[in-house]
């Protein structure tokens, strides 16, 4: 199968086809990078920009060293979210990197649909590395992969998706994954931070962690932006903590097996306590691991189309 | 100057008929309307098959001038208007600075003189449009102000509120209120609901509108003022409206043609030029908008013509102004959507789009009869185009509804007499 699209925007794009493509191809990707020299000529040649309106120190790192493993040549731009308003527009700031010869442009911004106006501006390829709290394909996509690594697949298994899903792109891509490839979804937060109708994306709500966390195979535990208090959004750390944070008690009622992701940086002992940060569930950093493969896989699949066959070389 | 419309189907809202007839106008006035009037010696423009609107009115629009003319210019806007089939426009007071002072209102007027087209502004309601102080409304309105409003800033404080529509009732004008209550919109950028879940984008509830509807209301009750809804988008909002007429409260409300024909579902690919407010709602409360407009609880459509630069629109969604242009799509989209589904017949229409914004703007009465002002709508219900953001005259091309195919299009803007805009004639 080849992959012909121009950029990769979200998961509710993506069919079941693409995402066991990228999967399967991030398998070998991961093995370059157990190697002693871990650097293929594959993408020789190939420019590759990093755009990014947040501050990000994972998924950054995570692009580039990809993008090198494979032989490409990035660059990174890195602008203060406050500047939108007043600096560059997003459009101007597109036709230069389209006049700099970018092959592919990998975008994070804090508004929601701003890599599908970049991808609509650019002949280069587009990559969303998280927009808003739309969407954040790669995550989801190592998410997934780490969940195939550890679970086998994903028909039957019940994901919990733990903390603030209203503000999270992590929690929307990876419910776009999780429903198409077979998996039973649940989202478990504060009324307040679950956003309305998100039923209507096939999954189920829960308050309460004791029923939310029942028997799952997977707890995805999203990192709790602080300033949301602040909000109202919830009254207290503490209360967020007790009612929502992930620890060994409320581990309990969860699959004896239970895998325990996070998609980093951790609040330690906010949504997570230390000890199941740092347990034997827990695969916070083999999720790190298998961002760069799925990253690779990305990459090369969009600049490719998945013919060469370089990688196994 | 002396004419003759050929063979027009008449559209008369107070008889609630529609008929083959000819109109005679003689300088700015209808001197006879009648089957086959003789044409000999006079110039005749055949109309079979169009249908002939007292003129429209659109009492809610966006003319940027002063202080934003990159935007829209009242001469540019004024054109926009005739192009659009609207013989009036009432603008509103959101300029820069704002229409709180004679001295603005007065120079709005010298503009539209200097556009010869019929611009009424609006007057600010508040000092500043800050929602602390009533402005001057006796001056204001002295000045040719025709309302008074904060469009687009609701007045937050109840009190400040009671204060202006208790002041303003004294000089028989309506006080329009965008209801928003800001502190629930907060920084949403589209309609609360599945596709703000989807999109992750910011929503706004129906409740942020509701409730300054259910607020206003009481207080008109409270003090009695003339009260008129500007663009209700919500079912809620419809409800609440409709009970209130039943009470007896000096009520009205328009709506948008954006919101009768689009829903939050085309913010999915994120086009900014969806991006307005109210945002566009859910196909429930669109539903209850086109029984609003049926049943009379929605007195008015006006376009709440947003013009922007295109630069400004072409940019991140959160970043983005809200607004749409929509004086050049206004007839066309209400004709495709509504008249040709049977949801509002051509009477309706022009009830909805000359008869009562000019009366609840206090505008000289729209019919077509002899001695009445010439002011006509000519629209040719056959005449099917596709929506050309580029072919606009208005400055600002932003539109959600570029390449809709749309019937319905207004042929011909008369004013006082004179054609404004005349498609056949190619004159605008």
């Amino acid at each position: 199968m080849k992959f012909k699209r121009k950029d990769v925007l979200g998961l509710e794009d993506l069919t079941v086809e693409e995402i066991n493509l990228i999967l399967d191809t991030a398998e070998p990707m991961k093995e370059i990078m157990t190697r002693d020299i871990k650097k293929v000529p594959t993408l020789r040649g190939r420019s590759v920009i990093t755009l990014f309106y947040e501050p990000s120190t994972r998924t950054r790192s995570s692009f580039e060293l990809a993008a090198k493993y494979l032989g490409a040549d990035t660059s990174s731009i890195a602008i203060a979210t406050s500047s939108v308003q007043k600096g560059e527009s997003l459009r101007d700031t597109a036709k230069t990197l389209e006049a700099m010869a970018a092959d592919v442009i990998i975008i994070r911004h804090s508004a929601a649909g701003a890599p599908h106006l970049l991808a609509r501006w650019v002949s280069a390829r587009v990559i969303n590395a998280g927009d808003g709290a739309h969407e954040h394909p790669t995550q989801a996509l190592l998410d997934m992969f780490t969940i195939r690594e550890k679970k086998g697949g994903f028909q039957g298994l019940k994901v919990a998706i733990l903390g603030d899903i209203t503000h999270s792109r992590v929690a929307r891509s990876n419910i776009w994954g999780l429903t198409k490839m077979g998996a039973e979804v649940r989202v478990v937060g504060p009324a307040t931070l679950i956003p309305p109708d998100i039923e209507r994306l096939g999954v189920k709500v829960y308050y309460d962690w004791e029923e939310g966390l029942k028997d799952v195979d997977v707890i995805n535990v999203l990192r709790i932006q602080l300033e949301r208090q602040k909000k109202g959004l919830f009254p207290s750390i503490r209360e967020y903590t007790k009612l929502y944070g992930l620890d060994q008690q409320k581990l309990q009622v969860a699959k004896p097996d239970v895998l325990v992701l996070h998609p980093g940086p951790v609040n330690r002992g906010i949504e997570i306590s230390p000890d199941v940060q740092d347990g034997p569930h827990a695969a916070i950093n083999e999720q790190v691991t298998n961002g760069v493969a799925v990253r690779m896989a990305l990459l090369y699949l969009l600049m490719t189309g998945g013919e060469k066959d370089e990688i196994s070389a | 100057m002396k004419y003759l419309l050929k063979e027009g189907i008449v559209v008369d809202p107070k008889a609630n008929s529609a008929k083959k007839l000819d109109v005679l106008i003689e300088g700015s006035k209808i001197t006879a309307v009648a089957k086959n009037l003789d044409c000999s010696g006079l110039e005749v423009l055949h109309l079979e098959g169009c249908y002939v609107f007292p003129g429209f009115v659109d009492m809610h629009c966006h003319l940027r001038e002063p202080g934003e003319e990159l935007k829209e210019t009242i001469l540019t806007g004024s054109r926009a208007a005739v192009k659009g089939g609207f013989t009036a426009v009432a603008s509103m007071g959101n300029t820069k600075p704002p229409a709180d002072s004679s001295a603005v209102i007065s120079l709005i007027k010298e503009k539209a003189r200097q556009a010869s087209f019929p611009v009424y502004p609006v007057g600010c309601a508040t000092k500043g449009m800050a929602g602390l102080e009533p402005s001057e409304i006796g001056e204001l309105v002295e000045a040719g102000a025709v309302a008074i409003s904060d469009d687009g800033n609701s007045i937050m404080n109840g009190e400040v509120l009671r204060r202006v529509l208790e002041y303003g009732q004294m000089f028989d004008i309506p006080i329009i209120s965008h209801c928003e209550d800001t502190n629930l919109s907060g920084n949403g950028v589209m309609n609360e609901g599945f596709y703000s879940t989807l999109l992750g984008l910011q929503g706004i509830p129906n409740a942020a509108e509701e409730v300054h509807v259910a607020r206003d209301m009481i207080l008109a009750g409270l003090t009695g003022a003339r009260l008129h809804i500007a663009h209700v988008s919500t079912a809620g909002s419809v409800a609440l409206i409709r009970e209130a007429k039943k009470r007896g409260i000096r009520v009205t409300a328009e709506v948008t043609p954006h919101h009768l024909c689009l829903t939050d579902e085309a913010v999915k690919t994120f086009d900014t030029n969806t991006k307005v407010k109210p945002p566009l709602r859910s196909k429930e409360d669109q539903e209850a908008l086109y029984e609003g407009l049926r049943d009379g609880t929605i007195d008015a459509i006006a376009t709440d013509h947003a013009p922007h630069r295109r630069d400004e629109k072409e940019t991140e969604y959160n970043v983005a102004p809200f607004g749409i242009s929509g004086l050049e799509t206004a007839v066309p989209l209400v004709w495709e959507h509504l008249v040709e589904r049977k949801l509002l017949s051509p009477v309706e229409l022009a009830q909805k789009m000359a008869l009562n914004p000019a009366r609840i703007l206090g505008l000289p009465e729209r019919v077509i009869e002899a001695g009445a002002e010439a002011n006509i709508t000519v629209i040719d219900p056959s005449l099917k185009l596709t929506v050309d953001v580029s072919e606009f005259v208005s400055l600002g091309k932003n539109s959600p509804f570029d390449g809709w195919v749309l019937r319905g299009w207004p042929v011909m803007t008369i004013v006082s007499g004179e054609i404004k805009y005349s498609r056949q004639l190619q004159k605008i």
